[in-house]
């Protein structure tokens, strides 16, 4: 094991600035009766530059919460800012990617990855092409699949397509919404490592929402546990911040392991 | 039975028909039934033969009308369903009558179609289109309105209008709704089409599709050629639907696979 010559995390780099902060965030579903408080006056801070994961059981709200911070639900109470700025003005600077890879079937990977600059205003189209081509090559598509539709791809070919879509926008914030849940372990472990590569490269802040715990573990410098409505805890990843694959059978990372279960344990009423 | 050989495909349905015209010819000579009720089927083909030209001229005359009638049902049916897909509030008020559409009995309103629009081509391609419009309207309403949930939150992450939600997003996921529909319309083109001939040759108009003809053979108790008409309407009504599964074929390989829309 290589371990011992990295650097140990000893706490988070402290970032500048908030990339996203939630203040007492309420998401109520139905009124009267069928009425259902997905989240209760939920905090959460992330800093710019982090990986976030946010971690719990399914129907605790975890996708709710996403969705919110990408404007997509209007929370019932409270306030979300991105960059400081309210959700609605800071859509340019998101990206979503979705559980099912919600590529449009009619349209080729290098069609689908051009959608967003097809709705809203893109770069030059010589410009976009190199940018087109620096993405797809990115997440590892090979130039012979460019122009292959959907159906002819597999899940995790999908999955690095809509993850090329997108980072087309150069989004300053990425939120994934269990991306790799229908995908098997080793077709995860290497996206994993292939989305440790991006955020690395384009400097974003991640919020990745998921129910494995290792891949939180292996993915995230904190870990947010939601339960009931509710940031349950956050914790701290003390593994070092440059990831190898081998490090998911060190001690270390077992020990994290039976950290993170617990408290997900005990969180769970 | 799904990967039966082509030989056994082709065969199988000969055999059948084989088999009936056989049974029917000996029924005929067993029972003494008479010509005008039911002819042999070697009259029934030699009828045909004979009266070959006229029959057609007759179907393309009919083909051309239901051809009509299921372009103007397509084009009129996708854009009430383009409305519909638009306002919930237009989609409340009108779709009653489009059910109307459905369930008025075209037999009874054609008499009232000739009175406005007259002994001529156009009302039989009106009653085609009246009788092949509601499949169309009903399932491109649907594929319109049935759009994957994550897609409509990409649209809405990048702050899409309307006009790009329809034409990107709505429009294209439709195609193979419009499919389904068209498949259904085809037949009922041709049925309308007939319909509305029957009616326009109940007078001495300059007319003379397969429902014209089938109306004359009829008065003049010529049933041979009567059942040749049948045949000729019957073979029209497959021509159409090929016609149809070309177009299918074209769109659906454009617009790749989805499951359950396979062509079959």
């Amino acid at each position: 094991m290589v371990l011992s010559n990295t650097a140990w995390m000893s706490g988070p780099p402290l970032a500048a600035s908030t990339a996203i902060q939630c203040t007492d965030v309420s998401v109520v579903f139905g009124s009267g009766r069928t009425e259902q408080r997905v989240l209760d006056r939920l905090n959460l801070i992330v800093p710019r530059g982090e990986i976030y994961s946010l971690l719990g059981p399914s129907g605790c709200g975890k996708s709710t919460l996403l969705r919110v911070m990408a404007g997509l639900i209007e929370p019932t109470e409270g306030t979300v800012t991105i960059d400081d700025a309210p959700v609605r003005a800071a859509r340019d600077l998101t990206a979503f990617v979705f559980q099912e890879s919600a590529l449009l079937p009619w349209r080729s990977v290098w069609q689908n990855v051009r959608l967003p600059y097809e709705i809203r205003t893109g770069p030059p189209s010589g410009e976009l092409k190199d940018r087109m081509e620096t993405v797809l090559d990115l997440v590892g598509f090979k130039k012979t699949d460019w122009h292959k539709k959907p159906s002819q791809l597999s899940g995790g070919m999908k999955m690095r397509a809509s993850i090329a879509r997108a980072l087309i926008t150069n989004p300053r914030i990425l939120l994934m919404d269990e991306p790799f849940a229908a995908l098997d372990d080793m077709l995860r472990s290497k996206l994993n490592d292939l989305l440790l590569q991006i955020v690395a490269e384009a400097g974003c802040t991640m919020m990745f929402v998921t129910h494995n715990i290792a891949e939180a573990i292996y993915l995230s410098h904190s870990i947010a546990i939601l339960s009931g409505g509710r940031i349950a805890d956050t914790i701290r990843v003390g593994l070092p911040s440059s990831r190898v694959a081998a490090i998911r059978s060190t001690p270390e990372f077992a020990a994290e392991y039976g950290r993170v279960q617990e408290v997900l344990m005990g969180s769970e009423v | 039975m799904k990967n039966a050989p082509l030989w056994l495909r082709i065969l199988a349905p000969i055999a059948v028909f084989a088999v009936v015209a056989g049974v029917w010819h000996v029924a005929v000579i067993a029972f003494d039934i008479p010509p005008v009720i039911l002819p042999k089927p070697g009259a029934v083909l030699q009828a045909m033969w004979t009266a070959r030209w006229k029959l057609l001229t007759g179907s393309s005359i009919t083909l051309r009308a239901a051809g009509a009638g299921l372009l103007a049902s397509t084009v009129v049916g996708c854009l009430i369903a383009i409305l519909f897909s638009q306002s919930s509030l237009l989609r409340i008020a009108l779709y009653p009558y489009v059910i109307f559409l459905q369930t008025v009995p075209i037999v009874a309103i054609a008499p009232l179609l000739i009175v406005w629009s007259g002994f001529e081509f156009r009302t039989v391609v009106l009653v085609s289109c009246i009788i092949s419009i509601f499949p169309i309207i009903s399932n491109v309403t649907s594929g319109l309105l049935s759009i994957d949930p994550n897609h409509v939150d990409l649209f809405r992450m990048q702050g899409a209008s309307r006009w790009k939600t329809l034409t990107k997003l709505r429009i294209p996921s439709a195609i193979p709704h419009l499919v389904l529909g068209l498949r259904i319309s085809c037949g009922l083109s041709v049925i309308g089409a007939i319909v509305g001939e029957l009616f326009v040759s109940s007078s001495s108009a300059d007319y003379d599709g397969l429902g014209t003809i089938m109306n004359a053979m009829q008065a003049q108790l010529r049933t041979a050629e009567l059942m040749g008409a049948v045949i000729a309407c019957t073979l029209l009504g497959i021509v159409l639907f090929l016609i149809v599964q070309l177009i299918d074929f074209v769109l659906l390989r454009r617009w790749t696979r989805i499951a359950g829309f396979e062509n079959t």
